[in-house]
């Protein structure tokens, strides 16, 4: 038996924090994939320090659902799943590099394969890159536009500026959007100033986090001049500044992120079947039916 | 109903290494079959001999077939969780401890629980009718699919205890265990509920027909990890992390709680850890061999560290308790001060929505609160009081 593990923050304030977690969670789920799948956070029950106990499988995969290598990935979770022999060297990752260790959990005497958090797997490019699809409803976006990535910045993780100079640049190397650009929070290249940035006149800002929350529902939006007020709402696309911006909240809410998690499972040694293909085939039936539902809380006009 | 031949074929296969479970016994020797239930012995049986017998014990087959074909899982909190269900005997599958954890207790002229674990007989006949439990604020039926025919296949309903007398029709009925997340976000006000094992859920809803797999992923939807740490202390190894060892273990903005002074570590069980706030039982102490005099509760489930509800509140109580006292100054007559009393009571019982508009004998009625204001804070809402030491 073969259990997945999502290992993820949580909120003890906002219930929606881990609607994402739940969502790829069900996804993989319906695959079948996995004799057990299971949800688990820091901030939320079951809590990282319980979930490997719930399960009756011995091999356990566990993928953090964050976006970049550091405290949480390196020192929080395999702290709390009480990985005793963990190191962070295990992981031999330059900071976007980690994919998988394999160790025993101390209280119950199963394997875990510790994988790499989604944020920084290669597939994590086609999920950003599909956002802008579901943004501007359009599966060929690409000719005419500009695309950036948003992060946090350097001010708490180094690598979290890896992790979205990374993706970016991939799809740069990539030639399907005109221009391609990583912007930040509390760094330059600063995403208030994001059409400075653009000659395109049409720019698909995807911001490279996992849950909906205070940045991306508030901070981003108002940074950008998307609108004066985040309670407002702002339409999609907005025009600020000559351009159109399309903007529709965290990556992490896409439904192909579900295919990142199964990746992460699969490299670390995971029998995964045919899951990917069809979750694959699910997200995009569902990027074909329509904006991401999960896009709602901002875009009212 | 009759024995079927499949059951048969899968009896004659174990035989040979023995079957010995809840009752029923079947060996395989030279001299053929052996078969004996509580009740009744066979010796010599050849196979179809031993069909015969098998049909005047069949509740003891069918039940075999249920636990060994549809639950499985041996050893697991799962099967002893389905057992306890429908209150079967643990101990075949547990150590002795299986009858020394405060589970076994409760269930002691417990009307609920029923008290003795049951044999396959009264069990076959209690399930025909439902035999209930309770798991924190969840009442859970276990019953047999088809109760005039029974073949040994059981399910599982699953609502709340508020809801154990009502008409099904009135309750939101649901099938898919992860429904289960969703009931549990939110409490009857609409607030979120971080902390899973508050006793706020909200009633209304009904899961029917569950599976045993459904059942335990249900459970676990609503309350996550009961069910292994239920089953670790029924065994007697259930292992509990105490506050400072949690506390020493935290990094990053967490670092500093283990400096929260003990009597501080009390005040905090004192406020989080009760069977009003919070339906598990602490376990933990401040460390091992230093018990903390507040009360552990007495909630189903065993608690065995600090949840990161009172990780993360320790870290403010950390902060705010390496301030210095002062002493102040300020004006009040007595019945101010006792209402100032009635003010932090309330909001520390949650009371303050249901005092009454016009209550004002209560003291955190919320005219009283508001006359106490404009009589004593200043012009910038703050408490006319003056600092008396250097
Ligand atoms: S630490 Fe206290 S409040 Fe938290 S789960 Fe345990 S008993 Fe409940």
């Amino acid at each position: 038996m073969q259990a997945l593990v999502i290992a993820a923050h949580g909120s003890h304030l906002n219930p929606d924090a881990s609607d994402p977690t739940y969502a790829h969670a069900d996804t993989i789920r319906e695959t079948g994939a996995f004799d057990e799948v299971r949800e688990a956070f820091w901030k939320e029950e079951p809590h990282f320090r319980e979930v490997i106990r719930t399960l009756e499988s011995d091999e356990v995969f566990v993928v953090p659902l964050f976006i970049s290598e550091g405290y949480f990935t390196e020192e929080v979770i395999p702290r709390e799943l009480r990985l005793e022999e963990w190191d962070p060297d295990r992981w031999e990752s330059d900071g976007t590099s980690a994919s998988q260790a394999t160790l025993e959990a101390e209280d119950v005497g199963k394997t875990i394969h510790y994988c790499g958090p989604v944020g920084t797997h290669d597939a994590m490019t086609d999920v950003i890159v599909q956002r802008a699809e579901t943004a501007t409803e359009d599966p060929d976006v690409g000719e005419g536009f500009g695309l950036s990535v948003v992060g946090h910045g350097t001010d708490r993780n180094e690598n979290s500026a890896k992790a979205i100079k990374y993706h970016s640049d991939r799809i740069a190397d990539r030639d399907r959007f005109d221009e391609v650009k990583a912007l930040f929070m509390d760094e330059e290249p600063e995403v208030d100033d994001v059409t400075d940035y653009f000659e395109s006149e049409d720019i698909v800002v995807v911001p490279l986090f996992i849950a909906d929350g205070y940045h991306t529902q508030e901070d981003i939006p108002e940074d950008m001049g998307l609108t004066e007020d985040y309670r407002l709402g702002w339409d999609v696309p907005a025009a600020v500044d000559g351009h159109r911006i399309w903007y529709t909240g965290a990556v992490g809410t896409e439904d192909l992120m579900a295919d990142v998690v199964l990746e992460r499972a699969a490299d670390a040694g995971a029998d995964i079947g045919d899951a990917r293909e069809a979750v694959r085939e699910l997200a995009a039936s569902v990027a074909d039916t329509g904006p991401e539902p999960s896009a709602g809380t901002g875009t009212g006009d | 109903m009759t024995v079927a031949t499949d059951d048969l074929e899968t009896l004659l296969e174990h035989a040979a290494a023995g079957v010995a479970f809840d009752g029923l016994h079947v060996d395989e020797s030279d001299d053929g079959y052996r078969l004996e239930t509580p009740d009744n012995e066979w010796t010599g049986l050849d196979e179809t001999e031993l069909h015969h017998a098998l049909e005047s014990c069949e509740e003891y087959v069918t039940n075999w077939r249920y636990w060994q074909d549809r639950v499985g899982g041996e050893g697991t909190a799962r099967r002893a969780f389905l057992r306890w269900c429908e209150r079967a005997p643990l101990a075949d599958a547990e150590t002795d401890h299986a009858t020394t954890g405060p589970w076994s207790e409760r269930s002691e002229g417990d009307a609920d629980a029923g008290g003795e674990p049951l044999a396959v007989p009264e069990r076959y006949d209690a399930l025909r009718d439902g035999i209930d439990r309770e798991w924190g604020q969840l009442s859970i039926t276990a019953r047999f699919v088809d109760i005039d025919d029974p073949d040994g296949e059981r399910v599982y309903d699953l609502w709340h205890v508020d809801d154990a007398g009502s008409d099904i029709a009135a309750l939101e009925v649901y099938d898919d265990p992860r429904d289960a997340r969703e009931l549990a976000t939110y409490d009857d006000d609409g607030r979120y509920r971080p902390l899973k094992t508050a006793p706020t859920l909200p009633a209304g809803w009904a899961f029917t027909g569950l599976s045993g797999a459904a059942l335990v992923e249900t459970v676990e939807f609503f309350y996550p990890a009961t069910v292994a740490n239920w089953h670790r202390e029924l065994q007697g190894n259930l292992d509990v992390d105490h506050w400072l060892e949690t506390a020493e273990r935290q990094t990053g903005i967490y670092d500093v709680i283990d400096e929260l002074p003990r009597e501080a570590v009390e005040w905090m069980a004192e406020a989080c850890c009760v069977d009003s706030q919070c339906l598990r039982r602490r376990e933990w102490q401040y460390e091992a061999g230093d018990e903390l005099d507040a009360d552990g509760g007495d909630g189903p489930f065993p608690c065995r560290e600090p949840c990161s509800l009172v990780v993360a509140a320790a870290r403010k109580w950390t902060t705010l308790e390496s301030e210095t006292e002062h002493t102040y100054e300020l004006e009040l007559t007595t019945s101010e001060l006792n209402q100032l009393e009635e003010l932090i009571d309330a909001v520390a019982e949650d009371r303050t929505e249901d005092i009454r508009e016009a209550d004002v004998y209560d003291g955190a009625n919320r005219y009283r609160a508001r006359y106490l204001r404009a009589k004593r804070f200043d012009d910038e809402g703050e408490l006319e009081a003056t600092r008396v030491d250097d």
